[in-house]
């Protein structure tokens, strides 16, 4: 493989990757503490067409990233009110947020242009590349994963910080103790619901976030179904990371290196017909999915918290 | 103080009749609050929508074109919610199953006896949806694989096949570029019974009919029951759970695949773009909204599909976006969710006096002792 096309590879990878990373990494916070949320792809849309219709009227790209998080993190909010207090169904509660995000960024799309017309089709403020001073001279590397926007560098920070949280600080043991066992934790004096509702909505903000990069860096600007199934995608790496957000990285890389390699070939002028093309991350997500399991399943390893998905009632014992 | 749940001695009845009847002033609420930001009356906005869903003959009958795919497809996803399968890939089986009826309708219709191009069509099309989410299952069933992904991922394989078919390979020769296959010949057309209302209607009642009696009065039914409430219990008694994963699922994905069928074969009569509109997912709201009952499920789908056509009317009459229907579907499932809760517990305030801060064994904490 030829140096330059190395280098537009993985750049358009790293790019391609982001928004999933920052989903996948939220999702991870949210199913240490216990709550399966399945509105990540809801909150992506809603935090997508948010970020680009506050960038537009008020040319600020930090208010448009600041909406998107808030956007997410309210949404949020809400699933972990149905799921922690009212203890709900954390597959139906989910569903339904990426059923009403999904709609409400459609109507939005249509409504917040300039006088009440629609978003798609125009072009606001973006998030610029930001070269980073002489890493960005380094071969290969350089141009790529240091020619890219200050979101990307944001998961150089967030990926190691999420790593070192969980695992060697005490609010990361507290986080995986509520997940794997909440009447334990409950027991230490840990508030379970407290700390799920609270990464529940730090998940919900960095969707949001993951949405507010496809709108202002990837594809610079609102379409119809802008996420395309990523949020779906980053739940299924969840599972391919093991909740294990350096993990993470590899699920993101592999699913941005297929969007980069399905973009080479269709700027190539591929004789592959263009829908088979648009299969192929789906496709991929489910082979890998399965290779995972399975492989998992053969190493008797269990990664889930053994908490997931069942709320936590303290009336209930006995 | 504090705000407990307390358990109710029985189911209360009056909560569950409650439940929906406040989740839909919610919904009608909020999407008020949508149409006044868009500058309309909600008033006016939600009598227009009631009278183009069901003020006339025909707005009642192109109700119940909508009616039927959500029917079809909330019977579908019903079945599998009863054993906590999560099949949120109704949407993928219906395309498999509209792709496959059209395939019969183009290319094998003239080889076989005309009586029987419908029947051979809406077999085929059944079992092309029944093995487009027996995949699945197997996979959950045998290997443990997270179907939720799985059903997900295969709606975008399924939606993007069918549309790569009527824009590639099975296009109208005749059709001036125009996106879409030839129109089915005659003998492959699902007859209506009004409007375009079509006999879909029928297969979805007596669906609705077949389910209820195998889930309330057959042993299949009943394990289906108790691996959905609990799932170590069934495997206590015996029941084999992958095989009724795989017949459950079987049954779910034929369901979807008649209703996708019944799109070509009754409404379209050619597969072209608005096959895949989004029922699969409402199915989901259908089926929860009407507590996995079949019946229920019937009504359900009749009133959801009021608020598509309705908010299609609107679009259209009043220049709003029809995805002011989309937002009510999930404004209506919100309150629903969080009500459950409701049917078995009641809310009390306990005010924590020194005194009755509770016994150790309410506090869980004679399992920490022992």
């Amino acid at each position: 493989m030829s140096v330059p096309l190395l280098t537009s590879l993985l750049s358009i990878t790293a790019r391609a990757g982001t928004s999933l990373l920052y989903a996948t990494l939220g999702e991870i916070y949210a199913e240490r503490s216990g709550i399966l949320n399945l509105g990540v792809e809801g909150m992506m849309m809603l935090g997508a067409v948010s970020a680009f219709a506050v960038a537009f009227h008020t040319g600020s790209l930090v208010l448009a990233v600041v909406t998107a998080l808030l956007v997410g993190t309210a949404l949020a909010a809400v699933h972990a009110f149905l799921s922690v207090s009212l203890r709900a169904n954390q597959v139906v509660s989910g569903l339904t947020i990426t059923l009403f995000g999904t709609g409400l960024a459609s109507f939005l799309g249509q409504r917040l242009g300039p006088g009440g017309t629609r978003l798609v089709g125009l072009v606001g403020p973006a998030l610029d590349r930001l070269p980073i001073p002489y890493l960005s001279n380094l071969p290969v590397i350089g141009p790529s994963l240091f020619h890219q926007d200050l979101l990307t560098y944001g998961l150089y920070a967030g990926v190691p910080f999420a790593a070192w949280y969980l695992y060697k600080t005490r609010a990361g043991l507290y986080l995986r103790a509520v997940g794997e066992n909440p009447e334990t934790a409950d027991a230490m004096g840990i508030r379970v619901g407290v700390t799920r509702y609270l990464y529940t909505m730090l998940g919900g903000a960095l969707a949001g976030l993951g949405g507010a990069h496809l709108s202002l860096a990837y594809t610079r600007g609102w379409t119809e179904n802008i996420t395309g199934g990523r949020g779906w995608i980053a739940v299924a790496l969840v599972i391919f990371a093991m909740w294990d957000p350096l993990r993470a990285v590899i699920g993101a890389g592999l699913f941005g290196g297929i969007n980069a390699v399905q973009f080479r070939m269709q700027a190539a002028g591929t004789t592959v017909p263009a829908a088979l093309l648009n299969m192929f991350p789906y496709v991929a997500t489910i082979v890998v999915l399965v290779a995972i399991t399975w492989w998992e399943t053969l190493r008797k390893r269990v990664g889930a918290p053994a908490a997931l998905a069942i709320p936590y009632a303290r009336e209930e014992k006995g | 103080m504090r705000i407990a749940f307390e358990k109710r001695e029985s189911v209360s009845h009056t909560v569950r009749v409650l439940v929906p009847l406040v989740s839909l002033v919610f919904a009608l609420a909020f999407g008020a609050l949508l149409l006044l930001f868009s500058g309309a009356n909600p008033g006016v906005a939600y009598a227009a929508m009631a009278r183009g869903a069901f003020g006339s003959s025909r707005a009642l009958a192109e109700t119940f074109v909508k009616a039927i795919p959500l029917m079809l497809t909330g019977l579908a996803v019903a079945v599998a919610f009863r054993m906590l399968f999560w099949n949120i890939g109704a949407e993928g089986q219906l395309a498999m199953g509209g792709l496959a009826a059209t395939g019969v309708a183009l290319f094998v219709s003239e080889g076989l006896p005309s009586w029987s191009v419908l029947p051979v069509a809406i077999l085929v099309g059944t079992l092309a949806g029944a093995v487009w989410a027996a995949i699945p299952a197997a996979l959950r069933a045998y290997l443990g694989v997270n179907e939720v992904i799985t059903t997900l991922m295969m709606n975008y394989v399924a939606i993007l096949l069918v549309s790569h078919m009527y824009h590639g390979p099975w296009r109208d020769p005749a059709g001036y570029g125009f996106p879409g296959t030839a129109r089915f010949p005659e003998t492959a057309w699902l007859p209506r019974l009004y409007g375009r209302a079509h006999f879909g209607l029928l297969f979805a009642v007596v669906a609705a009919a077949v389910l209820w009696f195998v889930l309330q009065r057959t042993k299949l039914g009943f394990e289906l029951r108790i691996v959905g409430e609990n799932p170590e219990a069934a495997r206590y008694i015996g029941i084999d759970i992958p095989r009724l994963m795989l017949v459950a699922m079987l049954v779910s994905g034929g369901l979807a695949g008649l209703a996708g069928v019944c799109e070509v074969t009754g409404v379209m009569r050619r597969l072209q773009q608005g096959l895949t509109v989004g029922h699969g997912y409402t199915a989901i709201i259908v089926a929860w909204l009407a507590q996995l009952n079949p019946w229920a499920v019937l009504l359900v789908g009749f009133l959801l599909a009021g608020l598509l056509v309705g908010g299609d009317q609107i679009q259209m009459a009043m220049g709003l976006p029809a995805a002011v229907g989309l937002v009510l579907q999930g404004a209506l499932l919100f309150p629903m969710l969080g009500g459950a809760l409701f049917t078995e517990y009641r809310l009390r305030i306990v005010r924590t006096t020194p005194e009755d801060v509770g016994t150790p064994e309410e506090l869980g904490l004679d399992e920490a002792r022992s």
